[in-house]
């Protein structure tokens, strides 16, 4: 039986666990991935299984971890790295955007960088500075990297596989506040759609809500109380930020005339300032309303006690969709 | 597992003291000299800098003088015979003929910019020299003589400073990177691909064409960089063959090297547990010899090694760089007598073991190399407008494919027009 019931933590962990059985080359390293497995114990049980040379405790530096990866990756290995937390993806922030993102331009092709960069990203876990971000748009925003976000546990199985498969760098984003959260069922003999794909994940005709990562499961909660509205609401998981994955949004807009994009990241010059002037460029006509951004707000991360102020809840989706009503 | 053995707690072995390391061998006979503690308390508490001017020698391994006599170290033994030191001779002369051609090539505005190795032939040459073929080679954007010394067309070293592209051969044919301009970038790489050597089992075999190395080459500016410490962290945790070698050719632009450091570079090393040797770089010989001793102690899988070549930018910066406005001709003339290539010809000459006809047939060789550079840079084609687009990804994503597209038949419409 190819059926289990899991969390997106064991998701992820179950993908990893597969990528490594099936190419010795797959690599893991990060502060804490090994004995740990790892702070939210993504890793766990891997470096019992698979030993300290695949399964790399690294020194608490993550330039380092980034940039020693990109020479394992020239050496013919393919690392996945654990980023602690999204606050921590900074001091690796110059090896990804100037190294990873760059040697496969720079080298004509020559030299290929397969690696992922795993983010827990996103906030709603009470946290202090530094450890709820969405810095989405900084890796989007630069030409060599590919991003994607899982939303739920069985696109973290069948993601993390696709991306360390990739012959392309990833930023594979998880929502780390789902990683414990809700069970679904994973059937292994279901194939999964292709990575660089969205998908529509509730049929609506009146509006359609476009989502990543921890918001995906806000906006399907939107979607079933606006039932009682009498709107019926269409979600889509947009589930890879770099490429877009425009095919599945414009047909969707087209039908329902209006869009909301909601994201936990800042909204200025966030996914929704591209997927609004995207839309709006390939389906003017179609538009009943101008396409409407919730997010959070252009402010650092607030404080733990004030984040619910800061995400965008079912209620803020809700007042967004009421607004594109209102045009 | 042996890559953190000497760190575990639990291991039998007792842990590794700053003395221990100064004692860790290449070879039974070659030791690593650490700088004593008495040094280390004279210079700290001393003068002002604790770098040797010019004027005052500094303590180095050094097998030939600048007069071109040989000298011996009790740990670094030259082991080639006079036809290796021609080879240097020759490859330092083509090395120094690839630099004056294409400075020249940018003054007549044919390539944008030139980063000049004027002064630092015997630090590339002999280290290049020292490697084997199977060690993989991390440069920065002025190791030009280690290109040629690894057997790549210097021509292809002119696309990235003419403009036509960011680097263009194959890393792999000769083990040697892409040129990296973001200093100290390529010291992570390096110590990367020297676990992933490791990690295939190439290391400490025994075999001296199978154990491999990687090289990491720097400046002493980019000493101040924190990829670079880390990379020393990572090295040293995961005991990796990597050589650290870092030409100290004493500025970083207008910085003199007394602004990244209080204390000889090569003397941090041990402070990350791993042993520091300070070279003659303008001694081809020494280069060499320190080179080669050390990618092997890698090899065999004793861990990394920082070397630190002493030596002196005789040029500009880049061709765009004016050194009057920082540092005084005094300096540079002092070091004008310690000229890497007039020491091995003192030498040679005095041991007979190149005459005029030799020298002259040299002359020629280089001025054709001269030719073949200007040749090859005029002829360097622009790159095609839509090649812009190539190569970002290994799949290209359909967003990106249209944009390509659609920037082709904005073009057309112009070819349409003047048609
Ligand atoms: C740049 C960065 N990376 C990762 C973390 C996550 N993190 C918090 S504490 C810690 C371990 C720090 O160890 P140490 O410096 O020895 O201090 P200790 O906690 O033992 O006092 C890590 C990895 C962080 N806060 N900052
Ligand atoms: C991260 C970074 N900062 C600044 C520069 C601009 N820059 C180019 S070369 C250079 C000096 C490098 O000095 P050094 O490491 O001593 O190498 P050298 O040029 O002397 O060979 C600087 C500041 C750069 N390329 N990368
Ligand atoms: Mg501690
Ligand atoms: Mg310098």
């Amino acid at each position: 039986m190819s059926t289990s019931r899991i969390t997106l933590a064991k998701g992820l962990n179950a993908g990893l666990r597969a990528a490594m059985e099936q190419d010795d080359k797959v690599m893991l390293m990060g502060e804490d991935v090994g004995r740990l497995g790892g702070v939210f114990r993504i890793t766990d049980g891997l470096q019992k299984d698979f030993g300290e040379r695949r399964v790399l405790d690294s020194p608490l530096a993550e330039s380092g971890i980034v940039g020693t990866a990109v020479g394992l990756a020239m050496r013919g290995y393919r690392p996945v790295i654990e980023i602690q937390f999204d606050g921590f993806v900074y001091p690796a922030y110059d090896q990804i955007v100037t190294q990873v993102a760059k040697m496969s331009y720079r080298s004509q092709g020559k030299v290929p960088l397969p690696l992922v960069i795993r983010i827990p990203f996103g906030g709603g876990i009470g946290a202090v500075e530094h450890h709820s971000e969405s810095p989405e748009a900084q890796f989007a925003h630069t030409p060599g990297l590919k991003v994607v976000a899982c939303s739920n546990p069985v696109d973290g199985y069948w993601m993390i596989q696709q991306a360390i498969a990739s012959d392309d760098p990833v930023i594979f984003l998880e929502p780390k506040r789902q990683y414990h959260a809700d069970k679904a069922d994973l059937d292994t003999s279901v194939a999964p759609p292709p990575l660089f794909t969205s998908q529509v994940v509730r049929r609506g005709d009146d509006v359609t809500l476009l989502a990543y990562g921890p918001m995906v499961r806000t906006c399907l909660a939107a979607a079933e109380a606006a039932v009682s509205e009498g709107r019926s609401v269409e979600v889509i998981d947009l589930r890879t930020l770099s490429p877009l994955d425009m095919g599945p949004v414009l047909a969707s807009v087209r039908r329902t005339g209006r869009a909301v994009v909601a994201h936990e990241a800042h909204r200025n010059l966030g996914m929704g300032s591209e997927l609004s002037a995207r839309i709006t460029e390939e389906c003017f006509y179609s538009l009943q309303a101008p396409v409407l951004r919730v997010g959070g707000f252009d402010t650092p991360y607030p404080a733990a006690r004030n984040e619910h102020h800061f995400l965008p809840d079912l209620d803020r989706v809700l007042d967004a969709v009421d607004r594109s009503f209102a045009f | 597992m042996t890559w953190v053995t000497h760190l575990q707690t639990d291991d039998s072995g007792p842990a590794p003291t700053p003395a221990s390391y100064g004692v860790v061998t290449t070879s039974p006979e070659a030791v690593i000299p650490q700088p004593s503690e008495e040094r280390v308390m004279t210079i700290l508490t001393g003068a002002p800098t604790a770098h040797e001017s010019a004027e005052c020698e500094p303590d180095y391994v050094q097998l030939l003088t600048p007069d071109g006599e040989r000298r011996e170290h009790p740990d670094y033994a030259f082991d080639g015979d006079d036809d290796l030191v021609r080879t240097f001779y020759r490859d330092m002369v083509m090395a120094r003929r690839i630099d004056t051609e294409a400075t020249a090539l940018q003054r007549h505005g044919e390539l944008g910019i030139w980063a000049q190795l004027l002064g630092q032939e015997a630090a590339q040459i002999g280290a290049a020299h020292g490697t084997r073929r199977q060690d993989f080679i991390f440069p920065t954007y002025r190791e030009h003589g280690v290109a040629w010394v690894r057997g790549l067309d210097p021509v292809r070293l002119l696309g990235l400073f003419r403009g036509i592209d960011h680097g263009g051969w194959d890393p792999k044919d000769h083990n040697f990177g892409l040129y990296t301009v973001v200093i100290g970038a390529q010291a992570l790489h390096a110590v990367g691909y020297a676990m992933g050597i490791e990690a295939d089992g190439d290391v400490g075999t025994g075999d001296l064409d199978r154990d491999a190395v990687a090289v990491a080459h720097f400046g002493d500016g980019a000493s101040s960089q924190g990829d670079v410490l880390e990379s020393f962290v990572f090295a040293a945790t995961y005991n990796a063959p990597v050589v650290f070698y870092c030409q100290n050719n004493q500025w970083a632009i207008s910085a003199p090297i007394e602004r990244q450091s209080r204390t000889p570079l090569h003397w941090r090393a041990p402070g990350f547990g791993f042993p520091g040797v300070r070279v003659d770089g303008n001694d081809v010989l020494a280069t060499y010899a320190v080179m080669r001793a050390t990618t092997d102690r890698a090899r065999s899988g004793q861990g990394p090694t920082f070397v630190e070549a002493y030596t002196y930018r005789m040029g500009a910066h880049t061709t765009t760089d004016d050194p009057t406005r920082y540092r005084s001709g005094n300096d540079v003339d002092a070091w004008k007598r310690k000229d890497p290539i007039a020491r091995v010809e003192a030498y040679l000459r005095r041991a007979d073991a190149v005459d005029d006809a030799w020298l002259a047939s040299l002359a020629e060789e280089a001025a054709d190399l001269g030719a073949t550079l200007r040749r090859g840079c005029h002829e360097l084609p622009d790159p095609a407008p839509l090649a812009l687009f190539d190569h970002v990804y290994a799949e290209v994503p359909d967003e990106l494919a249209e944009q390509r597209d659609s920037y082709a038949a904005y073009l057309a419409q112009f070819e349409e027009v003047s048609r």
